[in-house]
């Protein structure tokens, strides 16, 4: 037996004065997307071929690795702020979220680099 | 993690079939049941109803059932129309009133349960108190620091006053509440759309003075950000309202407060 008030329950450590910003950048990363993800279909349609050549050479264009660079970014930081809700929603155990909270941003920091890091092996 | 099967203790049994004799236009009530001082598990109990003696609200079968059948069934009800929210159950599926559904919409046999996710105190009586609790902690009373003179009003024009439309009107019967998949997972501290459409009423309020305060509360990651406009809230309004819009419009509102 607990003896809390629901007064104290709801109240619990109080308000974290943050959270706007995950759910403003879920919402700005999912707008860029739209484009982002349109421009690839058109490169990939518009190739003559699809090859490692091909793309590699597609990508010798600056704007166009500029452009891959965001999109690849753009979905790697995205699905991290999904993955993030999901966790904090469904699970409740405090030591098993943490972990999981942790393995995503490392996860998302590593394929960010892997992203920058194979676009410019690929494009000089 | 998330639960997807019930526990031993809540698994629903198969209870009583009580047949009404002698009457020739039948329908059927499904009934939850559970007695928190057997230690039985829940079951669910059918009478069959004689419709040609019978109100024609779902809150009218069961008050039959009650005087006249079964009296052991335990339910909340007032006002049997619609302002009381006391009737709040699940009914064929959906959260609403019973005093205000009728039997004519149902399926043939209406299955009635509690409202969804709560603890259940007996049968179709819920625990709303963390409920309660949740809409006290949103402050739901005009706050000013200006001081009026002693003999005027606190004025509002036509326009602001109907900007208060569909939240003044809510009865806090928590269906909305109680249908919401993120309020179910994170009810201790997601504040749910009942209790957000409330908090929406006194920001949309011009006469109120704590805008800023009542924002800076509610910034969160879970009081407010756990809404996924899933809309089960907006689909069950027993009284037409729309809790997703008013979330909406506090997302709005603290987005205007960070980022314009």
């Amino acid at each position: 037996m607990q003896y809390r008030t629901e007064t104290k329950k709801t109240k619990g450590l109080g308000t974290a004065k943050h959270g706007f910003s995950h759910w403003w950048m879920q919402r700005l990363s999912a707008v860029l997307m739209l484009p982002l993800g349109l421009w690839f279909i058109y490169s990939l349609m518009t190739m003559e071929t699809i090859s490692a050549d091909t793309i590699i050479m597609w990508l010798h264009n600056p704007i166009q690795a500029l452009l891959m660079a965001l999109w690849a970014i753009t979905i790697v930081y995205h699905g991290a702020l999904g993955l993030q809700v999901i966790v904090e929603d469904y699970v409740h155990a405090k030591g098993k979220a943490l972990i999981l909270l942790t393995l995503i941003k490392f996860a998302m920091l590593i394929m960010v680099l892997a992203v920058i890091f194979s676009l410019i092996k690929l494009a000089s | 993690m998330a639960e997807f099967s019930l526990p031993k203790n809540s698994k629903i049994t198969k209870g009583k079939y009580i047949k009404a004799e002698g009457a020739t236009n039948v329908r059927k009530l499904k009934v939850y049941r559970w007695d928190p001082e057997t230690g039985d598990n829940p079951r669910t109990d059918t009478y069959e109803i004689d419709m040609d003696n019978c109100g024609p609200m779902v809150l009218d079968a069961l008050n039959k059932v009650k005087n006249e059948i079964d009296t052991t069934l335990t339910y909340r009800r007032s006002c049997r129309e619609g302002i009381c929210g006391s009737c709040a159950m699940n009914i064929d599926g959906t959260n609403t009133l019973a005093c205000t559904k009728s039997m004519k919409d149902c399926k043939d046999t209406v299955a009635i349960y509690p409202l969804p996710h709560m603890d259940v105190i007996k049968d179709l009586v819920p625990d709303l108190s963390h409920f309660y609790s949740q809409y006290a902690s949103v402050q739901p009373w005009i706050q000013t620091d200006s001081v009026p003179l002693p003999d005027t009003e606190r004025l509002q024009s036509i326009e602001d006053r109907e900007k208060l439309d569909g939240l003044y009107e809510c009865i806090l019967c928590a269906c909305c509440q109680t249908s919401c998949p993120s309020y179910w997972w994170n009810g201790d501290r997601y504040l749910g759309p009942a209790v957000l459409l409330q908090s929406y009423r006194f920001l949309a309020d011009s006469r109120d003075e704590y805008t800023g305060e009542r924002l800076e509360d509610l910034e969160d990651p879970f009081k407010v950000f756990r809404c996924h406009t899933i809309m089960s809230c907006t689909n069950t309004c027993p009284k037409g309202l729309n809790p997703g819009k008013a979330i909406a419009e506090i997302k709005k509102l603290i987005t205007e407060r960070h980022a314009l």
